[in-house]
């Protein structure tokens, strides 16, 4: 039996912050990743930074993480290929342009400043190639994007640095609470034991939340993205619409990387992911028809990564409802890499003080055994995963 | 569109596989980028009859297979088409084809892609005049196209030989062979025997050599540290003891499978030591290990264009079992003669692959050689990388974009694991190769875009 304070299920981006956060507080901890670092999501991601359209309730934490991300190199050690090139929201019609202005003005009420309408002109000069009937548009000039499996590794090499243990390939066959204790068995039989337990294992999080007693709904999708060879440089800030799923954007190295929720086929026993062809064609297609300048880019990269989706899209975060020294952090539905590098610190505050000074409330993991109450306020643009 | 076999490739191994699946009651598709079939051996073999410089085996028996594939006539053949994707589960082919992609389906999916020339990151490969034999030779084939000026090949292999006689024959000159193999690797070739059963191949090899310095082809063995120089061109090379002013080099080190859609469909891969490849581990039908495909030819492991037609056949002969047009005793009665011939084709190979084992340094270039030469990555890069912690190629391209330029790893993936390997003193296995991902060739945006739309989201 391997003793340790804290066991983490889930070598991911989140899984990695938490152990990050709880190793810098002094806590002995251990990741079991049943493959590799970053093998799903967080290593296959757009990598987007963006507060731009959150749901309300994700608004604070993902202002909170923004301001992380522009001095990240001070907790992980490097920059994670960090770039604040701010998000923009594209309006296609003049309907679409009022649904923006209507979000920028609730954001206002509510106090938040950091999305701004701006016109068809203002929007061609922050986006020169953009295609010719775009009206305006919404922005976030702090947003960005960050490179996903270079950042999930420097988390991991951080935690690692801070005193945390990560093992892959270890997968978790069985978790019980014994006697004030989690015990956790792997497939090869080795047992793991630990007073507190992190479930950050991502679209298997359901799984270990059941094998616990807790029925938390969780679905999948296998996010699909397209990566072109290099161009000339074309585009500055990662670009979404207001009325399909896109995010699109071009690195500094030249490569352009298109995604935003076109879903390919994936199996979750496995962990096989495969492309759905259609789909991804109309990625290009609504590609296209924002950015003319692309028809004869190269294609040279094509993949999808599994993430855990809820039934409203918000992740699950929070102290177990069922077991004692349990918290969830997973489920973030296509739109939790900007959120990392604070959830390790909110994991670390629920495990060692049982409370934190972030608004979690929304995400508490019984809301939807308890949700017979049906007041969902449309509360985000269009999510584009990544 | 739908059929029975999915056949992608039409070299040797994939029209000899589509000849006997016809004659076998299959409906069969043949998938293949070229223009025309012959595959690279006997590329453009139809339009290059009559050309002396490439009299011999590639017009007579390039010519006899061409024809005999244009023959069978109910055989769907798809020319200038591009295998981009496939889910082998469901049997569905993505292919781009006249700047547009489209889907068909087959119950099962033969991959004849062949062999890839195994790359030589020297110090200056990238500079204009360096190229590799079998680039030169394509010219050739399909262009009639020679080098001007002196001309150097450097490397070692049977292609080496044939394409220093074929340049001769077009009149190039002066040209030199740089031989790179160890020495006394000739005697330990002799002992993997086999020289009966293949003699007439080894004949076929003495001849070219014969021929060779007839026409005044100047020799240089035991040559090692090879190096290109030259400003805006090469215009020397040198290496260990010396060096000659050239205006064209040719590097050559063999042929590898190309395994480049095998790996990105996940099948099992044994790591050749001796060759420094990677091969898909088959059955002696030629079955990966995935139930629905099956690879015939060099892509399964390197024997030749003989080996080739009679794995293609031992494949459609398996397949028509599979789809149950033959029982097990009519497939082990049909598959006799091309196991004969398959195995008089490969009896050669334990010679030759010794005889021309590639130098392990081709997979440890210098730190300041360029390896990935999209993205412009260096040997040292590459190092230090693995020094931080990357631990295979498919981490090294998250931390350096080496694999993710155009030739998506095809030039760089073998050599950048074998540079990790080195650093973190672990085997080829535990290394791992690089996962390529689809499209298995780079399409343009706007060919993805006119996929059909009906199912989309």
């Amino acid at each position: 039996m391997r003793e340790s304070d804290v066991l983490v299920v889930g070598g991911g981006l989140h899984g990695l912050s938490a152990a990050l956060h709880l190793a810098l507080r002094g806590i002995r901890v251990r990741v079991l990743e049943a493959q590799q670092v970053g093998a799903h999501a967080s290593g296959y991601s757009a990598g987007g930074v963006r507060t731009l359209g959150r749901h309300v309730a994700e608004v604070p934490l993902a202002l909170e993480a923004l301001d992380r991300w522009h001095r990240i190199a001070t907790l992980v050690g490097e920059t994670c290929g960090f770039r604040s090139v701010g998000q923009v929201r594209v309006a296609e019609t003049g309907a679409e342009l009022a649904r923006l202005a209507e979000r920028a003005a609730q954001m206002q009420a509510l106090g938040f400043r950091h999305e701004e309408v701006v016109d068809a002109e203002t929007l061609r000069g922050l986006l020169p190639a953009v295609a010719g009937h775009v009206v305006g548009g919404l922005i976030a000039r702090r947003d960005g994007y960050a490179v996903p499996l270079r950042t999930t590794q420097a988390f991991g090499r951080a935690a690692t640095a801070a005193g945390a243990e990560i093992l892959e390939g270890v997968r978790v066959s069985s978790a019980e609470r014994l006697d004030g204790r989690w015990i956790l068995k792997s497939r090869d039989a080795d047992a793991y034991a630990a007073p507190y337990l992190v479930n950050a294992a991502g679209a298997w999080g359901g799984r270990l939340a059941r094998a616990v007693g807790e029925a938390i709904p969780l679905g999948f999708n296998a996010f699909q993205m397209l990566l072109t060879d290099s161009l000339p440089p074309f585009l500055t800030p990662v670009v979404g619409a207001a009325g399909r799923p896109l995010s699109f954007k071009q690195s500094e190295s030249g490569h352009v990387m298109i995604g935003g929720g076109h879903k390919g086929l994936a199996d979750l026993d496995t962990g096989q992911v495969s492309l759905d062809v259609p789909r991804l064609a109309y990625s290009a297609r609504t590609a296209l028809d924002l950015f003319p300048i692309l028809r004869d880019a190269r294609i040279v990269h094509a993949w999808a990564g599994i993430e855990g989706v809820t039934p409203d899209e918000l992740p699950v975060i929070g102290r177990s409802a069922v077991a004692d020294g349990l918290v969830h952090a997973f489920g973030f539905s296509g739109h939790g890499f900007a959120l990392a590098p604070v959830i390790g610190d909110i994991v670390a505050d629920l495990l060692l003080d049982g409370r934190t000074r972030f608004p979690i409330e929304p995400f508490a993991p019984d809301r939807f055994s308890r949700a017979a109450t049906g007041s969902s306020p449309r509360g985000a643009l269009m999510q584009p995963a990544g | 569109m739908s059929y029975d076999l999915a056949i992608v490739g039409a070299g040797p191994a994939g029209m000899a596989a589509a000849i006997e699946a016809t004659a076998l009651g299959l409906s069969v598709t043949v998938l293949d980028e070229q223009a025309a079939p012959g595959g690279q051996v006997f590329r453009a073999v139809e339009s290059a009859s009559g050309d002396p410089a490439l009299a011999g085996e590639f017009l007579d028996a390039g010519g006899a297979l061409t024809a005999s594939f244009r023959g069978v006539t109910t055989i769907a053949y798809r020319p200038s088409s591009t295998l981009w994707h496939l889910a082998p589960d469901t049997g569905a082919l993505s292919l781009k084809a006249g700047g547009a992609s489209s889907e068909l389906a087959a119950r099962r999916v033969l991959l004849a892609t062949g062999a890839q020339e195994r790359p030589v990151p020297i110090p200056g490969w990238t500079l204009p005049g360096v190229m590799s034999a079998g680039a030169a030779q394509i010219l050739l084939k399909t262009a009639g196209a020679v080098p001007q000026g002196a001309v150097v090949i450097a490397g070692q292999g049977p292609l080496c030989w044939l394409l220093a006689v074929q340049l001769l024959r077009a009149g190039v000159g002066p040209l030199t062979l740089l031989e790179t193999g160890a020495g006394g690797a000739l005697w330990d070739a002799f002992r993997a025997g086999g020289l009966w059963t293949g003699r007439r191949l080894l004949g076929k090899g003495v001849a070219l050599v014969r021929e060779a310095k007839r026409r005044g082809l100047q020799v240089v063995r035991g040559v090692r540290d090879l190096r290109a120089e030259g400003d805006a061109h090469v215009q020397a090379v040198h290496w260990h003891g010396g060096s000659l002013p050239c205006d064209t080099l040719l590097l050559h080190e063999g042929v590898i499978p190309s395994t480049h859609i095998t790996r990105a469909l996940g099948l099992d891969h044994d790591w050749n030591a001796r060759q420094l490849c990677w091969r898909p581990r088959l059955d002696p039908w030629g079955a990966t290990s995935h139930p629905n495909v099956a690879v015939a030819g060099d892509g399964g492991g390197i024997g030749g264009w003989e080996a080739a037609v009679a794995s293609g056949r031992l494949a459609a002969i398996d397949a028509a079992h599979r789809l149950g047009k033959l029982d097990a005793a009519a497939r082990d009665a049909r598959a006799a003669a091309p196991r004969i011939s398959l195995r008089s084709a490969l009896s050669l190979r334990p010679f030759l692959d010794r005889l021309y084992a590639p130098a392990p340094t081709v997979l440890a270039p210098a730190d300041d050689t360029i390896v990935c030469r999209c993205e412009e990555i260096t040997g040292g890069q590459i190092r230090e990388a693995a020094r931080l912690g990357a631990t295979g190629p498919n981490q090294v391209k998250a931390f350096l974009r080496a694999g993710m330029g155009p030739c998506q790893g095809r030039m760089c993936g073998t050599v950048v694991a074998g540079l990790i390997a080195e650093i973190r003193g672990a085997s080829m296995e535990e290394v791992g190769a690089l996962r390529p991902r689809a499209p298995f060739k780079p399409m343009t945006v706007g060919e993805l875009a006119r996929e059909p739309q009906d199912a989309a989201a």
